[in-house]
């Protein structure tokens, strides 16, 4: 198991130096110019030449790569240009946020997706079962910021139970932590809510038509036991995978959903980071991305050998 | 349900909520006020960029040697006042005593010499002082000269000066830094300091009010008077959807917006906790930018055949709705409200007549061919105008192409001097705090010299306008001044650098509580506090 870990962790760098080079391509390729967002509008095209030789854009694609995949191996994210702030340091502001964030969502997603989705395989076809549907429907087909507007209206705007806006840091106290984020957590949440439960449903109605299952109710066993200690354990490597899977959608969703809430989070870092074409804080947070999205994926894997015994790496 | 429409009704409620029922986030200290700014603080050196946010910043943070007030009267500021000698060709400054900077240095003749330097190697009017430059020297610690080698009446104009880039005191050691080289440092003689350890990019940047400041007694007056730092800490929010910062305004979640969106100035007016105000009267100017360098925009003729379809109307309307209070046409390339604003040879502006244009592009010779027009579909008010442009084009039957992108592409591909197909552009819009357009050096648009240095994108040519610019620089009076900006401007109207499309009002709108906000065209965030 621990060789299997170490190659697996060790196979994340390739898969980094891959994700590396297509982000500096892209980045490359893509038109805009921080140089010219830099100098302002009363900058003249002088200014704007002056400015990309200081940054050491005018270089060739190849010289500016290599430095920063040098860089990158000695740790070293680079520095933003338009802040002149380690990228290191910006994201480490950003990552509090985005990471609660992400955990309450997911935490909020499995404990209501999952019930939702055995219940409504254990009664198909009843109105529970429908009702369930209905709200994966909805779930899957309202996006983020829709929800996210109906639920600061609600909930802020009419109940006045919450704030609109904002983050507060877990070390200024856990309530006003939760309260932020309670609202963005359910927006962001809706889809995934949706899939997972689609997806448990789904694995659900397949292990209850098994034979075991049959024998399960045949000695006796109470509904509580079979749905929870024999059929969703046997269905849970097709919903943790994807649960995996989801965390993709998780960190598109949040760039959405720190922006309806203005949350200072990576995802509004790496929109802000866009639009500017800071180059380095692009680099970086995809970079943090993909290596999150890889790990992520490891640990997946990792648990397919606790749901399922006969798993073995 | 549209965006749009969901966003309104949530406001809506808000504001209805708002009469009966206490603000959720009223708990704050009301010694904090919180600023929702334009736009993200990226870039702290005011030299290096021209960003307006920045500025705004350096406000807050550093003074100035001189400063104007609202009749465009130059004031000194950090400066006890000045002399002239020589017959305009020397400059005395004398510092006000006892300022320091908030690492406890005091500020030094020496300070404002290296600032200066730093300034005019980078800023247009800055270069004019340069130009014309016999000697700069510190006398004492107190007071330093500017000699000249021929007078020079608008160097103090210059150095006062409060649109970009403004010549603000940093430490000498800070101005010691390349101009080219941004500066890392918050380090200034204003009336706050910069919190740079809370500093958060795109997400927070706060203030403390620096407790060593000593104002001017004056009463504050554009950039001019007593500086007061009325709120013990400042903390700029920075909420990027406009629709989330309007609601937090309502909602007493923050303080001030400095540009909300104008679909959301009904909304708060009909909020008692909220004001909504014109804090700066010279508002903003719209252009319509063409390219002189391709056709069909490098024949003169075409680009005033453009002139006569013009309505600026149309263009103001989409930015700020049917509300005639928010804009006014204005048939200059000097603001409105401006000391040389002029209607002179504007005639082919005021015609607003498809039929007339058609027949002037067909005399002018235009062939069809395509006008690639840059569309920044992020930025509310260039958007709204741009896409009057798209419909006029197309009802002048015009072969167009529309390339709708983000603004950091226009602003990367408007400076391609390539022909459109490879890459280049025909029109893109942008648009400019009134001061900019206020005369010959904050006008860097109407610089035509083509491809040369100083040229701005476009590259408009004319030999006459050059002329004319210089010898505004010379002119004795300001009668002379208007006489020969009137000059330029009817010769722009036959060259047609872009063209002008109004002046719009974009409000603040902040709680009832907030006090001491300053009406200027710059944004000027101290004097500002708050009633518990």
């Amino acid at each position: 198991m621990l060789a299997y870990i170490a190659r697996r962790v060790l196979a994340t760098i390739p898969v980094m130096l891959i994700v590396a080079f297509f982000v500096f391509s892209l980045l490359y390729l893509a038109p805009g110019d921080p140089a010219a967002v830099i100098a302002g509008d009363q900058a003249t095209p002088q200014d704007v030449e002056r400015i990309r030789a200081s940054l050491g854009l005018d270089r060739p694609f190849v010289v500016r790569f290599g430095e920063w995949l040098w860089r990158i191996m000695q740790g070293d994210l680079g520095v933003s240009i338009f802040t002149n702030l380690p990228v290191s340091h910006m994201i480490a502001q950003r990552i509090e946020p985005t990471t609660s964030l992400m955990l309450i969502t997911i935490t909020l997603a499995i404990l209501i997706a999952v019930p939702m989705g055995v219940m409504a395989a254990w009664k198909a076809g009843s109105w529970i079962d429908r009702g369930v549907m209905a709200f994966a429907v909805f779930g899957f087909s309202v996006p983020v910021f829709v929800t996210g507007y109906l639920l600061a209206y609600i909930f802020a705007l009419q109940l006045e139970w919450l704030p609109v806006q904002g983050y507060t840091p877990l070390s200024q106290g856990f309530w006003p932590f939760l309260e932020n984020l309670i609202l963005p957590s359910i927006a962001l949440g809706s889809i995934y809510i949706a899939l997972i439960a689609r997806i448990t449903r789904a694995t659900m109605l397949e292990v209850l038509a098994q034979d075991y299952i049959r024998t399960a109710k045949a000695k006796g066993l109470g509904s509580r036991g079979i749905l929870f200690l024999h059929a969703l354990k046997n269905a849970a490597v097709p919903i943790s995978t994807v649960i995996g899977i989801g965390i993709a959608l998780l960190i598109g969703g949040a760039v959405v959903t720190e922006s309806v809430f203005a949350i200072p989070g990576l995802g509004r870092l790496t929109v802000d980071a866009i639009l500017r074409r800071d180059y380095p804080v692009i680099q970086g947070v995809v970079l943090l991305f993909s290596f999150i999205y890889v790990l992520v994926n490891l640990g997946i894997d990792l648990l397919y050998t606790v749901f399922d015994p006969r798993i073995r790496y | 349900m549209r965006r749009r429409d969901l966003l309104g009704r949530s406001a809506a409620a808000v504001a209805a909520a708002g009469l009966g029922a206490p603000a959720y986030a009223q708990s704050a200290a009301s010694r904090t006020l919180r600023i929702v700014p334009q736009a993200n603080l990226t870039s702290l050196d005011p030299v290096w960029t021209t960003a307006t946010i920045t500025r705004t910043h350096s406000y807050l943070v550093y003074d100035t040697i001189l400063s104007v007030d609202e009749n465009l009267a130059v004031k000194p500021q950090a400066a006890d006042g000045w002399q002239i000698e020589d017959d305009g060709r020397s400059y005395v400054f004398t510092l006000r005593d006892g300022q320091k900077f908030h690492n406890g240095e005091p500020v030094r003749a020496q300070d404002c010499v290296a600032s200066i330097k730093r300034w005019w190697a980078r800023d247009g009017f800055g270069q004019e002082i340069a130009k014309r430059l016999d000697s700069i020297d510190v006398l004492d610690d107190r007071r330093f000269r500017i000699k000249l080698q021929k007078p020079f009446s608008h160097l103090l104009a210059a150095i006062a000066k409060a649109n970009a880039s403004p010549c603000f005191i940093m430490p000498e050691s800070v101005a010691a830094t390349d101009p080219n080289t941004q500066i890392t440092s918050g380090v200034g003689s204003g009336p706050y300091r910069f919190m740079r350890d809370e500093w958060v990019p795109g997400s927070r940047a706060v203030y403390m009010r620096n407790d060593a400041y000593v104002p001017r007694q004056e009463a504050p007056s554009w950039t001019a008077g007593g500086k007061r730092a009325n709120a013990e800490r400042m903390e700029w929010h920075i909420i990027s959807d406009p629709a989330t910062a309007g609601n937090a305004l309502m909602n007493g979640e923050v303080d001030f917006i400095e540009l909300p969106l104008h679909d959301l100035l009904p909304l708060f007016r009909r909020n008692r906790n909220v004001v909504v105000e014109n804090r700066d009267l010279l508002g903003t100017v719209g252009m319509m930018r063409l390219n002189h360098l391709h056709p069909p925009f490098d024949n003169p003729e075409i680009r005033q055949a453009l002139l006569l379809a013009v309505n600026q109307e149309d263009f103001l309307k989409a930015v700020v709705g049917d509300e005639p209070a928010m804009y006014k046409t204005s048939h200059s390339y000097w603001s409105f409200g401006g000391p040389m604003h002029t209607e002179a040879g504007s005639d082919a502006l005021k015609v607003r007549s498809i039929d007339r244009a058609k027949d002037a592009l067909r005399a002018a010779g235009y062939t069809n061919q395509k006008v690639v027009q840059l569309h920044a579909s992020d930025f509310p008010t260039i958007a709204a105008q741009s896409q009057v442009t798209a419909d006029l084009m197309r009802r002048l039957g015009i072969n167009h192409d529309f390339v709708a992108t983000d603004w950091g592409t226009v602003v990367q591909r408007r400076a391609s001097r390539e022909p459109p197909e490879r890459g280049g552009w025909n029109i893109f819009h942008t648009t400019w705090a009134g001061p900019d357009w206020f005369d010959p050096p904050a006008a860097v648009g109407m610089r035509a010299v083509g491809t040369g240095a100083g040229g701005w994108f476009g590259w408009p040519s004319s030999e006459r306008m050059e002329a004319l610019r210089t010898e505004w620089f010379d002119a004795p009076n300001l009668a002379e001044q208007k006489r020969i900006a009137e000059a330029i401007q009817v010769e722009a109207f036959k060259v047609v650098p872009h063209v002008p499309l109004g002046h719009f009002l974009s409000p603040s709108a902040w709680r009832s509580n907030v006090t001491g906000v300053i009406r200027s065209p710059v944004v000027l965030f101290y004097n500002m506090g708050k009633t518990a």
